[in-house]
């Protein structure tokens, strides 16, 4: 497989692209996608390329929702669009109540494979109504895979293994990282749901983090490397179910941690990870798991107030500063 | 229902009512006794409304159903048996005991499942019509729903969105007069739940629902229309809950004359006379009918209460495929 550099909006395409015309119970269906190639443009040449599978739909995100997952009870494999992450709010009942329960509530008399596709996060001054990262809803609500990439090959890879599982997955990807680009390879590449990777091996301390945190955190080890701190940095990828694994044996290498995401941090899902390694790698911590996320407010417009709000590079070599014992 | 071949038919429609009449009188006695946990919502009274809808479907049709679903299912096909041992919580029932009464759902006879959400059903059948399309089959989706369910936004986002797409899908409104203890004439902008139909621009039709042919011969034109490509129609059935939203409802919100009021409009009464007139059916046939339910009923009932219950480890079984 050879790799090529894409962005994450061109990987979201090919994914969808390969995987379309390998299986034709694939559509897409959401709101703008047929004229505009999706509100991000992410979707461009699909409408042309697949007539009839990427289907507009009215403002309904109750309906958009509800209708992949009917159609997905009944051998369809949907691909839905929600236009902006936000916007799960409008379809909670069919996220939380219909599509994570049915399977089981039914007692596993049927097969959910439905792909929530949700631009998510902050950093454009979009304000309160279209800037939030709210993963840690659904890793809350049992029946849901939640995966939260950060790299293009990632997106491609776990895009594809999404759309290929038979259990429903609501896919997070942030905005402002669609024009980050790195190298990807083509054609079939598969990243498996519940897997982290570490991106940068270290010693000294375990930076864990996801989607945006993700670059955060490789930008603070570079310059934690220059205070002769190896952070070794692991890409969470997937949320549920949660590689803790890998996790765990970064600890046990480093014995200690630091959460990174730009969720707020109350209910973070940094508490959660938090909470796991102090319950079960105690023994291996030489210092308490420190978290680093955005402030508990919505998301304020004026970049200024943005920029304060969301964690920064400097936050997190702060924090792995603390639990190496650099700084007090 | 007109040619020759339909007298059997009409008896077997009867049946299915008094089917229904009696698994839901069964299962009001069995929590009445403390064998069935949780709460159950009965639909007794609403029985031509399921049977006759159910009547113009193929086995290959999709219905969504509602938390007063049990008569929608049995109208479907479905197994008596399995019902029972959900409803009491064994591992035989339909979900092995993780849906109960108002979660019963059967996908090998095109069952999509109940909804404990009131109007949760219809994005679903936007779905399951959506999914018809694409396939190019001509089967078509009947969506259950109340009066309650009517003043949902779902309900607006599937009339809408079936209608610009034109999915083949039949919304049955069951208007029985309440949404839980709420009146319909409270909760209700319009007299006719149906009348909403046209700021869609679809056919809405509003019909006695006690009485069978007449919810038959409606839901048949709807269902033809629908197949045709022609798109959805709203049909409401005009019908009235004769117990209470849930068994052990106080029901403070109604007289006891309103509810003797409508058991002289019963559907089974109703359907009955009409059959004995047309000598379709005798009082010997009818006691029969009633003796071979209760005999299944019966039967159904054995098979649950010696059907084992779950191990409580199966609590953690079901959800995903590929855990």
């Amino acid at each position: 497989m050879t790799e090529r550099i894409l962005n994450c909006a061109a990987a979201v395409c090919e994914a969808l692209t390969e995987e379309m015309a390998r299986d034709e119970a694939i559509f897409i269906i959401g709101e703008d996608l047929v004229a505009h190639g999706g509100i991000f443009g992410q979707f461009k040449g699909l409408p042309e390329r697949f007539p009839g599978r990427v289907i507009d739909s009215p403002i309904s995100e109750s309906c958009i929702v509800g209708a992949g997952l009917g159609a997905a009870l009944t051998g369809m494999r949907p691909f839905v669009d929600m236009h902006f992450a936000d916007f799960v709010t409008c379809a909670m009942d069919e996220i939380v109540n219909q599509t994570a329960k049915i399977r089981y509530m039914f007692g596993g008399q049927v097969k959910v494979p439905l792909v929530i596709w949700a631009p998510d996060g902050a950093g454009l001054s979009a304000a309160a109504h279209h800037s939030q990262s709210l993963e840690s809803w659904f890793v809350h609500a049992p029946g849901l895979k939640v995966v939260v990439p950060s790299e293009p090959a990632d997106v491609k890879g776990l895009l594809k293994a999404a759309i290929r599982s038979d259990d429903p997955v609501i896919f997070f990807q942030h905005k402002k990282l669609f024009a980050r680009e790195g190298p990807v390879p083509e054609g079939e590449h598969i990243v498996p749901l519940g897997r982290a990777a570490v991106k940068r091996p270290g010693s000294s301390a375990t930076i864990l983090t996801y989607g945006s945190g993700f670059y955060m955190s490789m930008e603070a080890a570079h310059e934690l490397a220059g205070m002769g701190i190896d952070a070794e940095v692991i890409d969470l990828r997937t949320l549920k179910p949660l590689d803790f694994e890998t996790i765990a044996a970064s600890i046990q290498k480093t014995n200690r941690a630091v959460v990174v995401h730009e969720a707020c941090l109350s209910g973070g899902f940094g508490a959660e990870v938090s909470a796991r390694i102090n319950s079960e790698l105690f023994d291996y911590l030489d210092a308490p798991v420190l978290r680093v996320a955005a402030r508990d407010v919505p998301m304020p417009f004026s970049p200024r107030l943005e920029n304060f709000v969301l964690p920064k590079i400097e936050d997190v070599v702060n924090a792995v500063r603390a639990v190496t014992y650099r700084q007090r | 229902m007109k040619s020759s071949a339909s007298t059997r038919e009409m008896r077997r429609l009867y049946r299915t009512m008094v089917t229904i009449r009696g698994f839901e009188t069964l299962a009001g006695e069995l929590f009445a006794a403390g064998k069935i946990p949780g709460f159950i919502h009965l639909s007794i009274g609403q029985e031509a409304s399921s049977v006759g809808v159910c009547s113009v479907l193929r086995p290959d049709d999709y219905i969504v159903t509602t938390h007063r679903g049990h008569g929608h299912v049995i109208a479907k096909g479905g197994n008596l048996k399995k019902m029972i041992a959900e409803l009491v919580g064994r591992k035989t029932g339909y979900c092995k005991g993780k849906g109960g009464s108002m979660h019963i759902a059967d996908f090998s006879l095109g069952i999509l499942g109940a909804n404990g959400v009131v109007g949760g059903g219809f994005p679903i059948a936007i779905g399951a019509g959506l999914s018809i399309k694409l396939r190019r089959t001509n089967q078509v989706v009947v969506c259950f729903f109340g009066d309650g369910a009517s003043n949902r936004g779902t309900f607006h986002e599937a009339m809408n969105m079936a209608s610009i797409w034109k999915l083949p899908i039949l919304f049955v409104c069951e208007n029985n007069c309440y949404a839980s203890t709420t009146p319909t004439t409270y909760a209700c902008s319009a007299a006719d739940i149906a009348a909403r139909a046209a700021g869609y621009n679809i056919p809405g039709v509003t019909v006695d629902g006690n009485d069978l042919l007449a919810v038959h011969e409606a839901a048949g034109q709807a269902v033809e229309r629908a197949r045709r490509g022609e798109g959805p129609t709203l049909l409401e059935n005009k019908t009235y809950r004769r117990r209470g939203h849930f068994e052990g409802d106080p029901q403070k919100y109604r007289t006891q004359a309103e509810v003797a009021e409508w058991e002289k409009k019963d559907p089974l009464l109703r359907f009955a006379s009409i059959l004995k007139k047309k000598k379709l059916l005798t009082g010997e046939m009818e006691k029969e009918i009633r003796k071979q339910v209760d005999d299944e009923l019966t039967e159904a009932v054995a098979f649950a209460e010696q059907s084992e219950w779950p191990a409580p480890e199966e609590a953690l079984e079901d959800m995903f495929v590929n855990p």
